[in-house]
């Protein structure tokens, strides 16, 4: 395969990408942390860390566990802040030739839409990812995202600021029915909705009898969710008609052709960051020769072929 | 020292100690391709393949690096060392390195090194690579049999003494010559400190409290390494980033300065001033 090149056309702005391979935000900090393991351009995109509207100092100590074939993080969006990004982060990002999606998280939907209105404006961010979906915050975060109402009134909100900007939704497994909070951010505006964020979940330690993170809960990623994430995705894909962006366990060009088939025009890859941190600039590199391998000729007729169970 | 990512065969895991069961190796490795390192950074190191379903590598200090090869130092603590220990010549691990700071080396200044148990590891560098070991005095505290730990080649280069606890006796005793030592060296010498965190907050109240300008080297629990989990933050006063080898500062700040931020240990440490640390 040659063009491995992807357009996700929303209703209000599409993203173009030269290939459906984005990092996940949280796991490639700002992105310059990984330019020492491979050239940033040669990514799809990357989605920096998430960013609020002032600096917030997340949560206490110990903040990660690692579980059977994943791993629970409580760090609690810790961020500079919007501002800081901005100036001192971003003009250091390749942005003519890597697009650089800015994950946002606020409290409130008059905070999101501040935000979106910031972030906007500037030419250097190629995309918003609204985070609704977050299990390590106290206000707002998971809320947002586990009742559809809610969903669609902070999407509402931030696509009055977002101008021209596309308007990625990323969802929560920790749901009922996620094709319906899908359906009501694409009602409320939504260019594209991504999911998976990490599961709720927990590790506990009989020595001490204390729960391994400081904060309780945490969030499980890695390949321990990745069944979860291609039935979320597909389940999502089904249920709208904006692209969907899979995110959940890919470690691998195989695992991106899993979830493009289920229904994902795009996917982010996350905790493989951490287990090598070129593992992303790996995937880019070994896609081709594996669609090859699959047959895979074009993005939209592979996307179509899933055959019944 | 831009750190890269290196492919690394065994050359040999030599188990330290006399015990039934071996707790302690020192892996030899082919030698990595990164320009330079210096004493106190640490690598981050997982086997490949994988042998369990453990997905992130480890961070480890650099234990000994000559053109020859690269040692890691290490106890078998969790899923990771103990698919290490059965580890065999020709098997491969990965290694992303060299990474974090360095600690301080000052020819002229007498420095004492204050070693706990394998906090030891850093200090087999420090001491091989010093430009005058004449002006290194060891003080080693360690609850294992000494043949577990890498001591000897300090010993042969420096003047180094152990100290074996077995008994609270022993720790107190270990205690109180810490700290008539570190008053010791108080006014013009270094310290330098690496091993579990009971001991390095006393070396740092007691650093504080004459003055000394001590260093101490932190262990944190890290998923990445390269500063990008957050995952390894500890309380620091430290105004931003500052000297550290990554310029991003993805820290938020404290309500109150007093209380310092959060700070990354692999991106700002391993290796900090006494007094910036919060414990």
């Amino acid at each position: 395969m040659e063009n491995t090149g992807v357009i996700l056309k929303g209703p209000y702005s599409s993203l173009e990408l030269k290939n459906p391979i984005l990092t996940a935000s949280g796991t490639f900090g700002y992105g310059l942390e990984f330019a020492p393991y491979g050239d940033l351009r040669s990514l799809g995109g990357i989605v920096v860390k998430g960013l609020s509207l002032k600096p917030r100092e997340g949560n206490p100590m110990p903040r990660i566990a690692e579980s059977p074939c994943g791993m629970l993080n409580a760090v609690g969006l810790q961020n500079c802040g919007a501002e800081a990004f901005l100036r001192d982060i971003l003009p250091a990002l390749p942005t003519d030739s890597l697009p650089v999606i800015a994950n946002i998280y606020a409290a409130s939907k008059e905070e999101f839409a501040e935000l979106a209105g910031m972030l906007s404006e500037e030419k250097g961010i190629a995309g918003l990812e609204v985070n609704i979906s977050c299990p390590n915050v106290r206000e707002g975060g998971l809320l947002f995202g586990q009742d559809p109402h809610l969903a669609a009134a902070v999407t509402t909100a931030v696509r009055a600021r977002a101008g021209r900007k596309p308007l990625i939704v990323k969802l929560t497994p920790n749901v009922t029915d996620i094709a319906a909070v899908a359906r009501a951010c694409e009602d409320a505006g939504a260019d594209i909705i991504s999911c998976i964020n990490t599961l709720s979940g927990m590790s506990v330690d009989i020595a001490t009898r204390r729960p391994r993170l400081a904060a309780g809960f945490g969030g499980l990623s890695g390949p321990a969710v990745k069944p979860v994430a291609l039935r979320c995705v597909r389940q999502v894909a089904s249920a709208v008609s904006i692209p969907v962006i899979g995110i959940g366990g890919i470690s691998s060009a195989g695992d991106v052709l899993e979830f493009i088939l289920v229904g994902a025009h795009a996917v982010q890859v996350g905790t493989a960051s951490f287990s090598c941190p070129d593992a992303a600039f790996r995937i880019v590199e070994e896609l081709p020769a594996v669609a090859e391998k699959y047959g895979v000729s074009d993005w939209d007729s592979f996307r179509s072929s899933l055959l019944p169970g | 020292m831009t750190p890269v990512i290196n492919r690394l065969k065994i050359l040999d895991i030599v188990p330290f100690g006399n015990g039934p069961k071996h707790e302690f190796f020192a892996l030899r490795l082919t030698p990595p391709n990164w320009e330079s390192s210096a004493p106190g950074q640490f690598v981050m190191l997982r086997p490949l393949p994988a042998r369990s379903d453990a997905l992130c590598p480890r961070p480890f200090s650099i234990c000994k690096l000559t053109g020859g090869h690269l040692i890691v130092f290490f106890q078998v603590r969790g899923r990771i060392t103990a698919d290490m220990a059965v580890l065999e010549p020709g098997d491969e691990v990965q290694v992303t390195g060299p990474l974090g700071n360095s600690l301080p080396v000052h020819a002229g200044r007498p420095t004492l090194i204050l070693a706990g148990g394998i906090g030891i590891a850093p200090f087999v560098e420090y001491v091989e690579k010093h430009p005058r070991p004449a002006a290194l005095t060891v003080e080693f505290g360690h609850r294992y049999p000494l043949e577990c730990y890498p001591f000897e080649g300090i010993a042969e280069k420096c003047a180094a003494r152990s100290h074996e606890e077995k008994s609270e006796e022993d720790r107190a005793g270990f205690v109180a010559l810490m700290e008539k030592r570190i008053r010791d060296f108080a006014q013009e010498g270094l310290i330098l400190a690496c091993g579990p965190t009971p001991f390095l907050r006393l070396i740092r109240d007691v650093s504080l409290s004459c003055g000394a300008e001590a260093h101490l080297c932190l262990e944190t629990r890290m998923a990445c390494g390269i500063g990008a989990c957050l995952g390894c933050v500890i309380k620091a006063h430290l105004p931003a980033d500052g000297d550290a080898p990554v310029r991003i500062n993805p820290s938020g700040r404290a309500e109150s300065p007093d209380e310092g931020r959060f700070v990354r240990t692999c991106a700002c440490g391993p290796n900090f001033r006494a007094d910036q640390v919060i414990f």
